[in-house]
């Protein structure tokens, strides 16, 4: 543990960014000391992964600076909007989206950028000794010479990781670490933090889950819309009292009314399909999902979500066993045939899958449904008739942006989300499939896409709402479903650690 | 049947394969660079036709062949720039850049031929690379004609395989290159420069095809002429693909295409009469886009390729 | 420190970018110009005059720019598609080849018959021609920019094949051309002792017919989608590779079609020197237009016009024609430059205050 002694590392003094209209920090402060781990807490949009960045240098602060201990022991200004400079001064950053070069071996991917560009060659030996000695000192383990695409997601992020140790940095910042992890994978990551800061490492790890921060953190400074709204030791901190200063006075999710669930309106009986590869596959998967009932497909992604979600939006057709829609076989494997059967696909990837970028709302909204007679007629689009649908879904769903025809590029994540929300949820479906329909969205958002799912099931329709986000899927889902290896397996209960255990393949609980 | 084993036995055979082979080993590889940096330089066709010009024209002013060398390269390495500045910091379409570089140099080469040369009927003349001469090697019966009978370009395009080979494989430049055409945020992240790397690796890349370009006006012929790219530069980019974007497979690949068109070249002596020459002539091209249809399938483009990406937006 | 923001699309610069384009190209002419001694405003001068000194001048730029519409709309077609056809230029010649394979005397059938029927096969050459590169793209992955461009050199050979063999004209002397396209193929004149023809107007009613299609139909929603995020367009149940198809064999149409207007309205015979570069000068035009149909008409007149110009100036004074090709290229690249002023706006970030 660290004591008010241990001497400030890292001040962040007043750090203020703007994104056009969205201040995204605001006048933020932050200490660090030395061997300190310090949770940086906020709902999603509160401002800690652009905090983040300013401090790295990847984005520059409209106001403020970052100071940083020198080799004097003393606080000195580190300049702004220079990567490079933070790496120097001992900063290393572990980005949520990992920032590793597929192509390379773990050991290149560690090295990149530490050596002087223009040696003729590079010292491999001297590289893997250094890389090993690290390895044994943190615990953390990789094998250096495979590619960094054949490694495990775990592996990759111990990679990152090592990376940051490589560059001797003396404090690490861990940005939502454990959003692709296992609760047990997580617990060991935090396990070998710990004993890297009682080692003279401070951390600023960044997360929006209260349990891993009430267990390993010694402090906490909470973020809410770019402000600091309060910072304590964590021995003094309790769940209800950091939630409320995450959230503000809202209180956190709508509860769920109990429900019978009605006829099957989603069958799959022993299917499998193709993934890139084993892991990533359908294998036999058996699930049914019916009216009035949301089934949650808890697991770490790449476990097959991909398969299913594909298999279920009609972009993959299975190779074995049987698929029914609302008690008929599935005939025709399309988006189309799927759509027209009463499927409502919100993807995971909503800029790559959800949208498209370039065109307008309008068109987005209608993109699904271009044989309509509403939307077209003979082939002619009916401009009339989608404006006014496009006013129509705009109010109801409270999609904000500069206009029916601006490019939906313009529009910000959770008014996209809730674009599609109203394209799906338009065309009244029996079935939905919820890909991840949370991810990355504030928290006003991302409580609009829970409450239309929950209206949907009270409307009859069935939900598959697959998510990495445990919590979100005790709160929304009647039955929790394990995704591990391909493999789909119930849970018998809500128990948090044998979900946990499911996800890391482990005994049937 | 006589006749493939007589083409095969004569070492002009084999001599000429590396001959073609020359220009397109230094196109691959500059296109191999670009690309390997996440870059897609379809400015390779005018760069050649600015590489051919330019060099020639230094040489023809009487700066001497290894001066032409050099001009042809900085030409290059400027046509580079352009296309690195509209399409690593401004991000902007790499196919329509390419292109529109392309459409640049040559008019360009073509406009300054003809300024500086308005009047002349048959195009002037320089005295080009000669084969060198090795002392024992190219003594030695078939092999030594056949192999060791090459301008000093031949023996450069060869150097610069293992120069690219080496800087790729081996230093931490290469290192860097090969990451920033896979993921640029992982260079950005370790504090390298990806704009830097991508406007180098663009502007190395261009110079090698210019010089590639002025293998044809200095050791191929002697002179320049309106079109004598002739589609050379798109050869390339289909061999790169076919290479899997490695340089000795990029060797291999051009060889294998020069000899290929060397072959067809006699064969068309041999058949000329009962098959017309053009078919002959369509061979290469031909033979590009069978082997671009074969690589395709497995090729493992480099994951950053054509996708531009920002400083600060991730 | 500059960040780079996207900006709300503006109907404004939408057309004021293409215009500044044309204008910087033009202005920057003038360092070639100067470099190469000449008088640079006389230059100039010449030039306009060569374009609008006279009606006879005029038509000139409308016969020119009649198959660079249709190269245009051949490139901005499947550009917007995200098709990358680079083979116009081939495509035009395979168009040219069959006009005269079926117009020079192999059938006959009135007019009425004949026309249509010479331009179907053309635009049907052409969309063959494009037709290979795209399904190797769809069936094999295969990069349809290498593709294009290596099979415009292929059908060039194949067209000199042919004009040498089966067909040669009979009467021409061993010269390597084909028979004239019969009278009843012809396309006819627009005016009296000029040399614009019917194809203009086919350019010009297929450009408003696409603009039509690809604003207010389905079908060019499809499209565009396609173009804009293929996975997108996918997921939300458009079949993808049917519609790069449609594209593929419309796009080489059109680039078939300017081949039949420039040996059934123009020459009257094939030669392999037919086209001094309409296939890859449509793809400046499709650009300088911003891929729109309408655009595509404006940009293919200026482009002609700087032909058209640059030729009755070099004439003129000597400066080499080349000039044309040059202005050309830069205003590919101006263009391009002025998409990016057009999608964003670099903002001045301030840094923050030193302490």
């Amino acid at each position: 543990m660290t004591d008010r002694q241990s001497p400030v590392v890292l001040r962040l003094a007043g750090l203020t960014k703007r994104f056009g209209s969205v201040l995204a920090n605001d006048a933020v402060e932050l200490d660090l000391r030395r061997g300190e781990i310090l949770a940086l807490l906020g709902e999603n949009g509160a401002g800690k992964t652009t905090l983040m960045n300013m401090l790295f240098g990847h984005y520059l602060p409209d106001a403020g600076h970052v100071e940083i201990i020198g080799p004097d022991g003393r606080l000195a200004p580190l300049p702004a909007g220079h990567p490079e400079a933070a790496l120097r001064a001992g900063i290393g950053m572990v980005h949520q989206h990992f920032t590793l070069a597929y192509n390379l071996s773990a050991l290149d991917n560690i090295v990149l950028g530490a050596e002087p560009l223009l040696a003729w060659r590079r010292d491999r030996q001297a590289a893997r000794a250094k890389i090993d000695a690290i390895m044994a000192r943190s615990g953390l383990t990789v094998a250096l010479d495979a590619p960094v695409s054949q490694l495990s997601v775990g592996e990759r992020q111990r990679v990152e990781i090592l990376k940051a140790l490589y560059r001797e940095a003396r404090i690490l910042v861990l940005d939502e670490p454990t959003a692709v992890l296992t609760p047990q994978e997580a617990d060991s990551l935090f396990e070998t933090v710990g004993r890297m800061a009682a080692d003279g490492l401070s951390v600023i790890f960044i997360s929006h889950k209260l349990r891993e921060v009430l267990a390993f953190s010694h402090r906490i400074e909470v973020l809410r819309h770019g402000r600091n709204v309060g910072g304590m030791a964590t021995a003094d901190a309790d769940e209800t009292r950091i939630a409320r200063l995450m959230v503000g006075a809202e209180t956190a999710t709508d509860p769920r009314p109990p429900m019978a669930p009605g006829a099957p309106v989603l069958e799959l009986r022993g299917v499998s399909v193709a993934g890139p590869d084993a892991r990533r596959s359908l294998t036999g998967a058996t699930l049914e999902v019916r009216a009035h009932e949301i089934v949650g497909i808890a697991g770490v992604s790449g476990n097959g979500q991909s398969a299913l979600a594909a298999l279920l939006s009609g972009l993959a057709e299975p190779e074995s066993g049987e698929m029914r829609l609302a008690d008929a076989p599935v005939a025709r494997f399309t988006p189309a045939a799927f759509v027209a059967a009463g499927v409502g696909r919100i993807p995971e990837d909503r800029h790559h899958e959800g949208v498209v970028p370039d065109m307008s709302v309008a068109e987005n909204l209608v993109i699904e449904a271009l044989g309509d007679p509403e939307v077209s007629r003979l082939g002619f689009l009916r401009r009339g008739a989608i404006r006014a649908r496009t006013a129509e879904a705009c109010a109801e769903f409270d999609v904000r942006g500069p206009g029916p025809y601006a490019p939906v590029r313009l529009l910000s994540g959770g008014n996209m989300q809730k674009l599609i929300l109203a394209r799906v949820f338009g065309r009244a479906p029996r079935l939905i499939l919820a890909n991840q329909p949370t991810r990355g969205l504030d928290l006003g958002a991302a409580h609009a896409v829970a409450r239309r799912l929950l209206e949907a099931r009270a409307r009859g329709a069935g939900v598959v709402l697959i998510s990495e986000d445990l919590d979100e899927i005790l709160s929304l889902a009647d039955r929790i479903v394990v995704m591990h290896d391909g493999g789909m397996r119930e849970a018998a209960s809500r128990d948090r650690a044998a979900i946990g255990l499911m996800m890391a393949g482990q005994a049937a609980a | 049947m006589m006749e493939i084993l007589d083409i095969l036995a004569n070492p002009n055979f084999w001599s000429a394969s590396i001959r073609i082979a020359t220009p397109l080993i230094f196109g691959v590889l500059g296109a191999l660079l670009c690309e390997r940096a996440g870059v897609l330089n379809l400015g390779i066709e005018g760069i050649f036709v600015a590489g051919a010009m330019a060099g020639w024209m230094a040489v023809w002013l009487g700066l001497g062949l290894w001066g032409g060398i050099a001009v042809a390269a900085l030409t290059g390495a400027g046509f580079g720039l352009i296309h690195a500045i509209l399409t690593v910091p401004l991000g902007l379409s790499q196919h329509v850049s390419g292109l529109g570089v392309t459409l640049l140099a040559t008019s360009l080469s073509y406009f300054t031929y003809r300024t500086a040369l308005p009047d002349v009927s048959t195009p002037p003349r320089i005295v080009p690379f000669r084969a060198l001469d090795i002392p024992l090697l190219s003594d030695i019966p078939f092999l030594g004609p056949a192999l060791f009978q090459q301008t000093a370009l031949s023996w450069l395009a060869l150097a610069a395989v293992a120069l690219v080979w080496w800087v790729l494989a081996r230093t931490p430049l290469g290192l860097a290159i090969r990451a920033v055409g896979d993921n640029p945020d992982a260079v950005d992240a370790q504090g390298l420069s990806v704009y830097g790397l991508r406007i180098g690796a663009v502007m190395a890349g261009s110079a090698l095809m210019a010089i590639g370009g002025s293998f044809l006006t200095m050791a191929a012929f002697d002179a320049f002429f309106f079109g004598m790219v002739n589609g050379r530069g798109w050869i390339c980019i289909a061999l790169v693909i076919f290479a899997s974007w490695r340089p000795w497979k990029a060797l291999a690949g051009a060889l294998l295409f020069g000899a290929f068109d060397a072959f067809q070249v006699r064969l068309q002596t041999e058949y000329g009469n009962a098959v017309p020459g053009q078919i002959f002539l369509m061979a290469p091209y031909i033979l590009s886009i069978i082997a671009l249809v074969v690589a395709a399938r497995r090729a493992d483009y480099p994951r950053a390729l054509l996708t531009p990406w920002f400083k600060g937006q991730r | 420190m500059m960040r780079i923001e996207p900006r709300q699309p503006s109907r404004v610069v939408n057309v004021a970018v293409p215009v500044l384009a044309a204008l910087v190209s033009l202005l920057l002419a003038a360092i070639p110009l100067a470099l190469a001694g000449a008088d640079v405003l006389a230059a100039f001068r010449l030039m306009w005059s060569g374009v609008f000194g006279s009606p006879f001048a005029f038509t000139e730029t409308l016969t020119r720019a009649t198959p660079l519409i249709l190269t245009g709309l051949a490139a901005a077609l499947a550009f917007r598609a995200k098709l990358w056809n680079i083979g116009g230029e081939g495509q035009l010649y395979l168009g040219a080849l069959a006009a005269v394979a079926l117009g020079s005397g192999a059938i006959s059938a009135p007019p009425a018959v004949m026309i249509p029927l010479v331009l179907l096969a053309g635009a049907a050459a052409g969309a063959a021609g494009m037709a290979v590169p795209a399904f190797l793209k769809v069936r094999f992955g295969a990069d349809e920019v290498v593709t294009t461009l290596l099979l415009n050199f292929v059908i060039l050979l194949f067209v000199q094949m042919m004009l040498e063999g089966p067909l040669q004209d009979p009467m021409g002397m061993g010269w390597p051309q084909s028979a004239p396209v019969i009278e009843k193929a012809t396309l006819p004149q627009l005016m009296d002792r000029m040399r614009v023809h019917a194809g203009l107007l086919i350019g010009l009613g297929l450009a408003v017919l696409f603009h039509i299609l690809l604003t207010r139909t389905t079908w060019g929603m499809k499209m565009r989608a396609v173009g804009e995020n293929a996975p997108a367009a996918r997921h939300a149940g458009i079949p993808v590779t049917r519609t790069l198809m449609g594209a593929a064999l419309i796009s080489g149409g059109l680039a078939g079609l300017a081949g039949v207007g420039e040996v059934a309205g123009l020459k009257g015979y094939l030669t392999a020197d037919l086209s001094p570069g309409y296939g890859y000068a449509g793809i400046v035009v499709a650009m300088l237009a911003r891929l729109s149909p309408l655009g595509t008409v404006a940009s293919a007149l200026f482009i002609a016009a700087v032909f058209v110009g640059a030729d009755s100036m070099s004439r003129a004074i000597g400066v080499s024609s080349y000039l044309a090709d040059l202005v050309v290229a830069i205003a590919l690249l101006c263009v391009l430059i002025g998409g990016f002023v057009s999608r964003y706006r670099i903002v001045r970030v301030r840094t923050g205050e030193a302490p």
